[in-house]
């Protein structure tokens, strides 16, 4: 038998481990402070090159530009959205000439370039002004801020349709069968058990599409519209001065940045039923 | 040796060569190669685009896996750096990078030149500012597609790569490298693809690409609409031969799962 006859008297707690200064830690040094630098750098530009006047002149130009933008985007995005529901459903049609011409627009759509395709509208339509003018389409043809619409709205309209059908097909058969033994007519499940299920799958992609087409935006600029990209071009252009891409810069990620979060907010709140 | 390989790529030569599509189908038209038509500058101009995006793929994926390794390190500081860097740079619009990339950096070799003493003008090559900032673009995507692939591998492959007595840099080549890039490979393949549509904003600063060289072509022939439909269908058929491509290389990677 074995008696303690001694107690070990209480111990301090152990020394907390001093961090080592890795190579992690280094790098991480290393690479903040080269972001530092920079956005001193960058203040230090934008506070040695103010100019009153050209804040005054070019102020509300940016506004403006981003104004459009801004509109541009809200209206090809919403237009696109109501576009995109007959391709989403010829896609998903067991018709195969429907199905097949769903495929090749959603295709042809997202393996070219917007900037090519918004050519394609603006000089290469326009490159058929008389029988436009002969069909009375004309004006909106003529516009480049028509053009830069319409060419987004087909844009988006494929990429929509993509969404709307992979979180349309995502709902589980059992719900449509669901619906059937409860004697739910077709249009009526559809509408109140199938899409409220897939537009919460859709959420995210819808958020990320419409992220993806404000930075898309950007190329109006170069068919004349003087959206944020544009107005910002015709600053350099006239004044040459390198801030006139960091104020752009700033204004882009504000939006996107902004527009992230309110999409995790609306995310968080619309699936707070789902969460345990 | 070396007249042997480019009469070879000649002879090959998709678009303007002696089964060339424009040479076979495009002769009396306007995309007739040589002289006569626009065929060998647009085929140039397809060249130039393909060499970007190749050239770009690999820098981007190594900044890209760099950034992926920061954005998971247990390093705070790191962390940090790598977030500001993704969101910076997948919040521009590529257009915007492209331009600050171009310009900023310009300048920025101006003023050190200055600095040294030099006073000239400089222009810096519109290919090596489109390979910088698509570089820049597609690392700050491709490190979220890699960051979700690493934490799809269990911690479990570590350990066992440090039970087998490897060293750190050799578990990541032989254990979790192989696996990453199976789970990967479809967004990377996304990536590519949007990484050749991409590279049409190079033509904004001069760059002779596909857009820039059918644009000239346009604006000469007062073709427009046909030479804008050429790019598009040109486009189509880049992407289309990658996905093809890129099929075979996700079945490839996934050869050791087809047994079990």
């Amino acid at each position: 038998m074995t008696a303690v006859t001694e107690l070990i008297p209480p111990q301090p707690a152990p020394a907390a481990v001093k961090r080592k200064l890795g190579a992690a830690r280094i790098a991480g040094i290393a690479v903040l402070a080269v972001w530092v630098l920079l956005a001193v750098a960058l203040a230090g530009m934008v506070v040695s090159g103010w100019d009153q006047a050209k804040f005054l002149r070019y102020g509300p130009r940016y506004l403006h530009g981003l104004w459009v933008t801004i509109s541009l985007v809200g209206l090809a995005v919403i237009l696109g959205a109501i576009l995109s529901l007959p391709i989403a459903f010829a896609r998903m049609s067991k018709n195969r000439f429907l199905n097949g011409i769903a495929y090749a627009y959603v295709y042809v759509f997202r393996s070219t370039p917007l900037l090519a395709q918004l050519f394609l509208i603006y000089y290469g339509l326009g490159s058929f002004r008389p029988q436009l003018e002969a069909v009375g389409l004309w004006w909106f043809f003529r516009e480049a801020w028509y053009c830069g619409l319409f060419s987004f709205v087909l844009n988006t309209a494929a990429y929509q349709a993509e969404i709307l059908r992979g979180a349309i097909e995502s709902v589980p058969r059992g719900q449509h069968e669901g619906a059937a033994a409860l004697g739910i007519s077709k249009y009526i499940a559809f509408r109140k058990i199938i899409l409220p299920q897939a537009l919460i799958v859709a959420l995210r992609p819808y958020g990320n599409e419409i992220v993806l087409m404000m930075k898309g935006s950007a190329v109006v600029a170069i068919v004349t519209v003087y959206d944020l990209m544009g107005e910002t071009r015709y600053a350099f252009s006239r004044t040459f001065d390198y801030q006139a891409y960091l104020w752009a810069a700033i204004f882009y990620l504000a939006i996107v940045e902004a527009l992230r979060h309110v999409w995790a907010f609306l995310e968080a709140r619309l699936t707070r039923h789902l969460k345990r | 040796m070396s007249g042997f390989f480019s009469a070879l790529f000649g002879a090959l030569d998709p678009l303007c060569g002696p089964i060339g599509l424009f040479s076979l189908f495009g002769s009396g038209t306007l995309v007739a190669c040589g002289e006569a038509g626009w065929g060998d500058e647009i085929a140039f101009g397809v060249k130039v685009t393909i060499s970007l995006a190749l050239a770009t793929l690999p820098v981007g994926l190594v900044i890209g896996f760099l950034i992926a390794l920061a954005a998971q390190s247990e390093e705070k500081l790191l962390r940090l750096a790598a977030g500001i860097y993704t969101t910076i740079f997948r919040g521009l619009p590529e257009l915007l990078t492209l331009f600050i990339v171009y310009y900023g950096l310009q300048i920025l070799i101006q003023s050190v030149l200055s600095s040294l003493g030099y006073e000239g003008r400089i222009e810096i090559n519109a290919f090596l500012a489109g390979m910088a900032a698509l570089a820049v673009v597609f690392s700050s995507y491709s490190s979220e597609v890699l960051l979700s692939a690493f934490r799809a591998i269990p911690r479990g492959q570590y350990e066992a790569g440090d039970a087998l007595g490897l060293r750190r840099w050799r578990t990541m080549r032989l254990v979790i490298l192989p696996q990453l890039i199976r789970i990967a490979l479809p967004g990377l393949t996304n990536l590519w693809l949007i990484l050749l549509k991409d590279t049409s904003y190079v033509s904004v600063i001069g760059l002779a690409d596909i857009l820039r060289q059918t644009g000239i072509a346009a604006r000469v022939s007062k073709e427009a609409f046909f030479f804008y439909v050429i790019a598009c269908m040109l486009y189509l058929i880049l992407a289309m031969i990658s996905s093809f491509g890129l099929g075979f290389v996700e079945r490839w990677a996934k050869r050791s799962g087809i047994s079990r």
